[in-house]
């Protein structure tokens, strides 16, 4: 297939992979649920989205692309509805979210 | 494009896949939370699914995603919200139980030395009835996915049992826990719990968040409509009637979940459930007695048009959709029973 | 490439046999050993379809682009396998909420000793 269309469509998928690598990487680290859920969100948003347009440049314009679409579509709509419920839950059992310790933290707020 | 990868790249995502399913049945073990066991028994499923979908079983990655990924993870929470979620350190020394694992372990390693080598296209498997199936399944039934043409028609029998496997253990969990009682005369409301009355309570937390309600009910067509579409193109696509049933009674379980079991039960009242389960089973050996009436054998579809290709193709969507009820039902059914059960009260022993 | 490792699937299938088995038979947990049971019945699907898989073939959906089709005669297997194994989870999730409505306890220990001897 076209050359630049090849390249921009691994660039993409590249760009995806890393941004869940470093979603997961911030859900582990992260101290609370509160942080480790802007963690999880920025999987379901930046790398599903990139990873989807990497496939949908390599699909060209097709019904790979339409059904694509569609994926996306429907994870943009469950995905900040999911986080907003597991947040709604967390809030309601109790969990006080967490700051991590550092020098000058306070004289910021 | 016609070629399908590099052999390598194949190897590679299978080897990574594996290695985090074995991460994730060993983290099962371990673990002391059985909400976290739960969760992650979900991921382990899921993971499962992607595999297979490596290994270009997709009916049955999309079955296992969401019977293992959905259903399972639905119930097992609904058990621990009746039960406990922490496991109880173990008394028992796990020496004996380690040293069988082992064991057998070792020995079935001794076996598969024997098998072909993964992905050998000349292995046994793959030359005896298999690229029959291949060859004769369009021609004869008119349906190009292959696993639906053998499972509907060429395997039909063991679709039939399977479908009477599902209405038995559906009708076995209606009987342990939603109070069929009066129709068999057997108690089984636990000991001391109250008498809910006919219209429990929902519970508030859902009730006031308007994200999830709006969310829901934006979902639930989409969700029903794609079981339909999951159930009829199962012909020409990974697809059919298990995993058109699993979702369509997902659709009603996630209703039931944000909105309460009561409002679940208006939209899909338990005797409609309960006249559905057997339904399918109706459907799919009725089919094979219409066959029988009409001079072939038992599920033999070729004699129900004059065509015996569409014959055969209406016989496949006539018993896919038996499937489909009873499977729906059933998961539904099943969920009522476990949703609609009251919490134990007291934990003193009966 | 392809040969340096013919079995690792054959292999992992028979961790995930181990792994279940032990959690079914050495944790007293009833609902850790269902959930057990469910990673040992999946290591069974593996089984059966990693024998069906043809490294350079593609899923078992006939069309004019592709020659070589991986076996379909395992995925009809399993799909009734994981089916009936969903049954049978959803039956023995059924008796545990009964054992612990008996019992007040899942846990197998406390379920002999409260029986007694």
């Amino acid at each position: 297939m076209d050359g630049v269309l090849e390249v921009a469509s691994w660039i993409t998928l590249i760009l995806g992979g890393a941004f869940c690598v470093v979603g997961g990487i911030g859900m582990w680290r992260l101290p609370d649920v509160f942080a480790r859920l802007h963690a999880a969100s920025l999987i379901d948003s930046l790398g599903i989205g990139f990873l989807a347009l990497g496939m949908a440049l390599q699909a060209g314009l097709s019904l790979v692309t339409l059904k694509l679409v569609f994926i996306v579509l429907l994870v943009g709509l469950t995905s900040p509805v999911a986080t907003h419920a597991l947040a709604q839950a967390a809030m309601h059992a109790g969990v006080k979210p967490r700051a991590i310790e550092s020098p000058g933290a306070e004289e910021d707020a | 494009m016609t070629t399908v990868g590099s052999p390598e790249i194949e190897l590679l995502l299978n080897a990574i896949l594996l290695l985090l399913m074995v991460v994730a049945a060993i983290g099962v073990i371990r673990l002391r939370n059985l909400f976290a066991v739960v969760l992650l028994s979900g991921v382990y499923s899921f993971l499962m699914a992607t595999l297979m979908v490596a290994l270009d079983a997709v009916d049955v990655g999309m079955t296992e995603a969401a019977v293992g990924a959905g259903m399972s993870v639905v119930l097992l929470l609904s058990v621990l919200g009746l039960t406990r979620t922490r496991e109880a350190p173990t008394r028992r020394r796990p020496i004996v139980p380690l040293i069988i694992s082992v064991v057998v372990g070792i020995a079935l390693v001794h076996g598969t030395m024997d098998l072909p080598p993964f992905g050998d296209p000349n292995a046994p498997a793959q030359r005896h009835v298999a690229p029959e199936y291949l060859a004769r399944a369009q021609v004869e039934t008119g349906a190009p996915n292959v696993v639906t043409a053998v499972l509907a028609s060429y395997r039909g029998y063991d679709t039939l049992g399977e479908v009477a496997v599902i209405f038995t253990g559906g009708i076995g969990v209606l009987v342990l826990l939603a109070g069929l009682g009066r129709y068999t005369g057997l108690r089984t409301r636990p000991p001391g719990a109250p008498d809910p009355g006919p219209e429990p309570k929902p519970v508030p937390l859902m009730e006031e968040t308007v994200v999830l309600r709006v969310a829901v009910k934006l979902l639930l067509p989409l969700i029903l409509v794609f079981a339909m579409y999951v159930q009829f193109h199962g012909d020409f696509g990974p697809g059919g009637g298990f995993q058109a049933g699993v979702a369509a009674a997902t659709a009603i379980i996630l209703y039931g979940l944000i909105f309460g079991i009561p409002a679940a039960r208006r939209v899909a009242p338990m005797r409609v459930v309960l006249f559905m389960i057997p339904l399918g089973v109706l459907i799919f050996a009725g089919t094979g007695v219409a066959s029988l009436l009409l001079g072939g054998n038992y599920l033999d579809y070729s004699v129900l048009s004059s065509v015996p290709r569409s014959g055969q193709h209406l016989g496949i969507l006539v018993v896919e959709f038996g499937v489909f009820v009873t499977v729906s039902s059933t998961m539904l059914g099943i969920f009522y029973a476990f949703a609609s059960r009251p919490p134990r009260d007291g934990p003193e022993p009966s | 490439m392809t040969d340096l490792l013919p079995h690792f699937n054959h292999w992992v299938t028979v961790i995930l046999m181990v792994v279940g088995l032990y959690a079914v038979v050495a944790r007293g947990n009833m609902v850790k050993k269902l959930v057990g049971l469910a990673i040992f019945q999946t290591s069974v699907y593996l089984l059966y379809i990693s024998p069906g898989k043809i490294l350079g073939g593609t899923a078992p959906i006939l069309s004019e682009a592709y020659t070589v089709y991986s076996n379909p005669l395992p995925h009809v297997l399993i799909l009734t396998a994981i089916v009936v194994g969903i049954a049978t989870l959803a039956l023995g999730l059924a008796l545990v909420v009964r054992i612990n409505e008996a019992y007040g306890s899942i846990e197998e220990d406390e379920v002999h000793e409260a029986d007694g001897p």
